[in-house]
Order: C-alpha cells, then structure tokens, then sequence
C-alpha cells in the first residue's frame, strides 16, 4: 500500500522540514495548526460539495437534472450559492432578541466542526484520539439542541418556536436508542477510543465489520434511523417541516445566518454516516485500497442512503415519530444490548443461531405490538 | 491538579455554591429556583472530583459519586419540571409566593 | 514545557473565573431563557475544569447528560410558560438583603475554614489517573448498591413524573 499513509507523510514532511528552523515548541503547535485547519477546511468544503449530491441525486430521482449550468456538471453551482448567500441582505425581526438571533447560527456550527475531531479518517488519521472518542461523540453531538432552542426562541415568532419545541423533544427522544445501539459495539471492541474501534474490525481480510453479525445489523438499523432524525433530515424533518411550519427553527434567519444552519446541518450528516461506518461498517477497513478511499466511500453510500431516504419517504406525523423513538427502536436497542451479551457468552456456531433468532424474533414481536389498531372496514350508506 | 492549590478550587466552589444559594433564596420563578439548585448541585460535584484527585486513596469513589449526584439532579428536573407545569395548568402561575394554598 | 504549564494554569483560573461570571448571570439576569443559556455556558465550563482536573469520562457524562438532556428540558419548559413572565414581572422577592447577608456570613466561616484546614494532599492520589475501567469496576463491585438504588430512584421518578404531569382527564 503505498498510497496509504499519504496524507501522514505529507505532514510528517512538513512537520521535519519545520523542525530544521525552529525550536520543538513551534513544531508540536504546528501539528495541532495543520490537523485544525485540514478539518476547518474539511467541514465546508464537505458540505459545500453534499448540496451539491443531494441536489443532483434528488433531480435523478425526480426525472430531472439537478443543477448543471455552473460550471461543468454545476461543480460551481455551491460556490454561486456561496456568493450569493454572502451578498444577501440581513434581516433581524424588530421584536428579536439581537444577540441570542446572532449568536445561535455561530453556535450551532461549533458542535458540528467538534465531532471531525474524533472520526478516524483513515489508518493513523485521527485528529486526535481521545480513550473516550465514542463518548466524546455523543456528548458533542447532544448539545446540537441548544442553538436550535436559542435560534427559535430568538427570532419570536410562533413557527420557529414550534419548530425548536419539535426539534428539542425529537432529539432528546433519538438520543437515547442511539446511545444504547452502540453500547454493543463497545462491548465487542473493549475501548471507547473510535481508532482502536476500526482496528478492532480488522481481521478477515479487513472485512470482520460488525454489521455481519445479528447484533451489529440490528444496532446499525437502529443508530442510522436515529442519525437520520438526529439531523432533523427527512423523513424526520418535523422540526423544518416547509410544507406546516415554512422553515420551522430558521425561518427568521436569512443571508448568512441561514447558511450557517444549512451547514451545520449537512456537516451532522456526514459525521453521523461517519461515526456509523466507524461502528458498525469497519471504518477504514477493507481490502486492496488504501484506507481513507474505503472511509470516505462508505460515509458517501450512507450519505447516498440518506438522500435516497429523503427522495422517497414521506414525511412522519409528530405522535408516530415520538412512537416510533420510543415503543419501537428503544426497547428494540435494549434487547439488542442483551443478545450482544448472549453472542460473546455463547460459542460460535450457537451464537449465530441463537441471536440471529433472537433479533428476527424480537424485530418481529414489536412490529407486531406496534401495529396501531385498525377498525373494521365500514361501508356509509348515504341518505337517500 | 498539582499546578493549582486545593484551597482554590475549593474556594471557586465554595463561591459557587454561595451564588446558588442566593439564587434559590431569591427568585420567584419556579424554573429559576431549580436551575440555582443545578448550580449548587455542580458546585458539590467539583468538590467530590477535587477531594478523589488530592486527598483520597480510591481515585474513582469521587468521579462515582459525581455521576451519581448528576443521575439525581436529572431527576430533580424531571419531576420539578413536571410539578411545574401541573401547578401551570392548575394555578397559572409559575412564582413560588404565588403558591399559598396551603400557608398558614 | 515550562510555557505549556503556565498556559494551563491561567487556562484554569480564567475557566473559573467564566464559570462565576455566568453562575451570576444565572442568578442575577431578569430573563429567565438568558439565565438558562447562562447555566448551560457555566456547565460547559465546569466540563472544562474536569478535565483539566483529568476526570475526562466525567466531563463527557457532564456535557451529555446536564448540557445535553437536563438543560433541554429547562428550556423547554421555560419556552412552554414563557408567556406568564413578562417584561415587567418582579423576577426576585423582598429577601435579597437578609439572603445576601447570610450568605456572606456562611461564605466567610466557610472560607475561613477551608484557608485554615490542612489538606492532606497525598502524592500517590494526585499520580492516580482514573480511566474508564476502573470506574465501570467500582461502580459493579463497591458501589453496587447505590448504583442500584439510583436506578430504583431514576424509575420511580420517571413514572411519577409522567403521572404527574399528565393531563388529566376532562370528565
């Protein structure tokens, strides 16, 4: 693999060249500069570039083409929405609370950057690999209510305070199968650290991910679901809803403001893939290419999926969604925690059987207590 | 640990502590008085973190008892909350000297 | 690396200093969203100081369960009787004067306390570092009991909190 350890070398080069002019200090503030800028420059850039999929993946599956006249294939097309964002005007309600409505948009964007810090990009390419990355993660990433509640509060207005009061009990409600889903996981690789998780996916041919397993599949099932809602993307978008509530948290924000919601929004997408390809879909593991094309490939198909999702799925009704969190996918992440625990108790062969039983059963069990009570088909008869 | 005395930590909660308690003696709000009882709950939590990394021979037991003291305040919220917005639904009010049913 | 242990130590103090900065806000701020934004800086803050105290897991378990779960609640429901307190309602009853003044007292015998108290600050405590292992074990074989009357405590308030707040029924 030569093509590999690329990005670690290009700066163990520069790092080497910067140690022959200046003290240690200055190289060790250097490493953490340059690991800090790739991922500030990362984070736009990314989300720059996913308006672009999405748009396009949309108009296929639309019949149509998506934007194509910046530029070739409209590879321009986010920087013209970028200038265009930049030169709008800035509009603040007269009834807002000035400082809160400017500073929830620069809030929200800082959880989103955080997250970077921990995902493994590649083999040896975390940012920095904190022994509770997975943790980290997840604290991070549940803050992300707070600016929402600050930028629909701000603005006083009855729809960006239904869509924070929606966005807030929908989080909270998504945030707890998701951190039991990957409570397996951590059982399975002993470490909370999200480089040694993807190291502990390796054998076989770099390809023992977790997903080939009973519980990994369901745990993935049910981390995705809440990632998808974690991120407010539809079919969860209730918080948003254009068609109820005309942009839910930010409909008083325009211009740059705006911008910044939009990209903190794509940018949890794509940590969110991120974070479940290092759970459940072995990260950078996988054979004959180098380890980040393997990351950045599978985090694109989730990303794919999430899109696809939103090109077909309606939208949920807030009881159904609240449900769904709550008798379906939490007690579905509980039982899964226990059938992880039977695997590692239990022999090969038997375990397969037994937990692949155990979460087809159980999948089933709960569909099937949650089907909503269906009356019997009447017929009216009109008055004649 | 070692850069900075214990007495001053103990002292910043300490002041925490006391910002707390007058928060809860003086505001009329409901909601405020259970969010200056999160500030006194967090000033006790450093001194138990603080105490498990100077003083103690078990390092863990004060990091264990944080999160137990924060398992509590979760639940200080939740059922504070929920007495909240019963008395708001009943009384329509949400200052505690407007809540006199039962004085004197 | 002497640079690096200043920057720490002024790292602190300023931490410190922010997080009474915004517990003051919380107490002293007329309106109450303000003051709830003001607590979930200082939580944040307090994370902070845990982790230059090297109780990392702790620090994690503070931003997720007080910024992420506790504060969401506080502000939901201060959005949902947000109304009841207007720009001219009284935020603080007539006991600021006697309060202030017992607090100072309690906070100068405390103090006082605490400058004279000599700590016993063992060196192999301050060597210790605490991982994660160590305090999933103690919280599975010494604490077991709290860990389970905590649960018994988290259930109980749970199912009186939804009775509690439920809506009654009109009939």
């Amino acid at each position: 693999m030569i093509f590999d350890p690329v990005f670690i070398r290009l700066k163990a080069l520069f790092l080497d060249l910067c140690a022959r002019f200046f003290p240690e200090w200055v190289v060790m503030l250097a490493s953490i500069v340059i690991s800090a800028v790739v991922i500030l420059v990362m984070g736009p850039v990314i989300m720059m570039y996913l308006t672009l999929l999405e748009r396009k993946l949309l108009g296929r599956i639309q019949n149509r083409y998506g934007p194509n006249r910046v530029g070739i294939w409209g590879l321009l097309q986010p920087v013209a929405d970028g200038i265009k964002m930049f030169i709008k005007e800035d509009i603040v309600p007269a009834h807002a609370d000035k400082i809160i409505h400017l500073l929830a948009p620069v809030v929200t964007v800082v959880p989103s950057l955080m997250v970077f810090l921990v995902v493994p990009f590649g083999n040896g390419m975390t940012a920095v690999n904190l022994n509770i990355g997975i943790l980290y993660f997840v604290a991070i990433s549940s803050i992300t209510t707070i600016p929402i509640f600050m930028g629909s509060w701000a603005s006083r207005n009855k729809f960006s305070v239904l869509g924070g009061m929606r966005a807030a009990a929908q989080m909270i409600s998504y945030e707890a199968p998701m951190t039991l889903a990957i409570v397996p996981v951590i059982m399975a690789s002993q470490t909370l650290a999200t480089a040694t998780i993807v190291e502990s996916q390796g054998g076989g041919f770099g390809m023992n991910w977790f997903i080939f397993t009973p519980w990994g599949l369901l745990g993935f099932i049910i981390y995705f679901f809440c990632a998808i809602a974690e991120c407010n993307r539809p079919p969860f978008d209730l918080p948003e809803a254009e068609s109820e509530l005309i942009a839910g948290f930010h409909t008083e924000y325009s211009g740059m403001k705006f911008a910044l919601f939009y990209m903190a929004e794509y940018m949890n997408a794509f940590t969110l893939s991120a974070i479940a390809v290092t759970l459940f879909l072995g990260g950078w593991q996988g054979p004959f290419l180098p380890s980040w094309i393997w990351f950045f490939g599978k985090t694109f198909l989730l990303v794919c999926v999430m899109i696809w999702f939103r090109g077909t799925f309606l939208r949920f009704r807030v009881d159904h969604l609240m449900g769904f969190a709550w008798k379906f996918l939490l007690p579905l992440s509980l039982i899964n925690i226990l059938i992880a625990g039977l695997w590692f108790l239990t022999p090969a062969i038997a375990a397969w059987a037994l937990t692949a039983g155990l979460v087809v059963a159980s999948f089933f069990v709960f569909v099937k207590l949650n089907k909503t009570f269906v009356p019997e088909k009447r017929t009216y008869v009109l008055a004649d | 640990m070692t850069l900075i005395p214990v007495e001053h930590v103990l002292i910043f909660s300490l002041l925490l502590f006391a910002i707390g308690l007058y928060g809860t003696l003086t505001r009329r709000n409901i909601i405020g008085i259970l969010i200056s009882i999160e500030l006194m709950l967090n000033a006790a939590n450093i001194n138990l973190v603080v105490f498990a990394k100077t003083t103690s021979l078990s390092p863990e037991t004060g990091q264990v008892f944080a999160v137990f003291v924060i398992a509590i305040a979760a639940v200080t919220v939740a059922v504070g909350l929920a007495i909240v917005l019963a008395l708001y639904r009943s009384r329509k009010t949400i200052f505690a000297d407007e809540v006199h049913l039962l004085k004197w | 690396m002497e640079i690096l242990t200043l920057a720490a130590k002024i790292g602190a103090y300023a931490l410190m200093t922010g997080v009474l900065l915004f517990a003051l806000g919380v107490v002293a701020l007329r309106n109450l969203f303000h003051s709830a934004l003001c607590l979930a800086a200082a939580l944040i803050g307090i994370a902070g100081l845990y982790l230059f105290f090297r109780a990392d897991f702790l620090a994690a378990v503070q931003i997720l369960l007080y910024v992420g779960a506790v504060m969401t609640v506080i502000i939901f429901a201060i959005m949902l009787t947000e109304h009841l307190s207007g720009k001219t309602t009284i935020q603080h009853n007539r006991q600021s004067l006697p309060a202030f003044l017992g607090i100072a007292a309690l906070v100068t015998v405390i103090a006082k306390v605490i400058l004279q108290t000599p700590w016993p600050v063992t060196q192999k405590a301050l060597g210790a570092h605490t991982s994660v292992e160590g305090i999933g074990t103690a919280l599975m074989t010494v604490y077991v009991f709290p860990f389970e009357v905590i649960s018994v405590v988290l259930i109980a308030a749970l199912i009186g909190a939804v009775i509690i707040a439920k809506r009654e029924n009109p009939s």
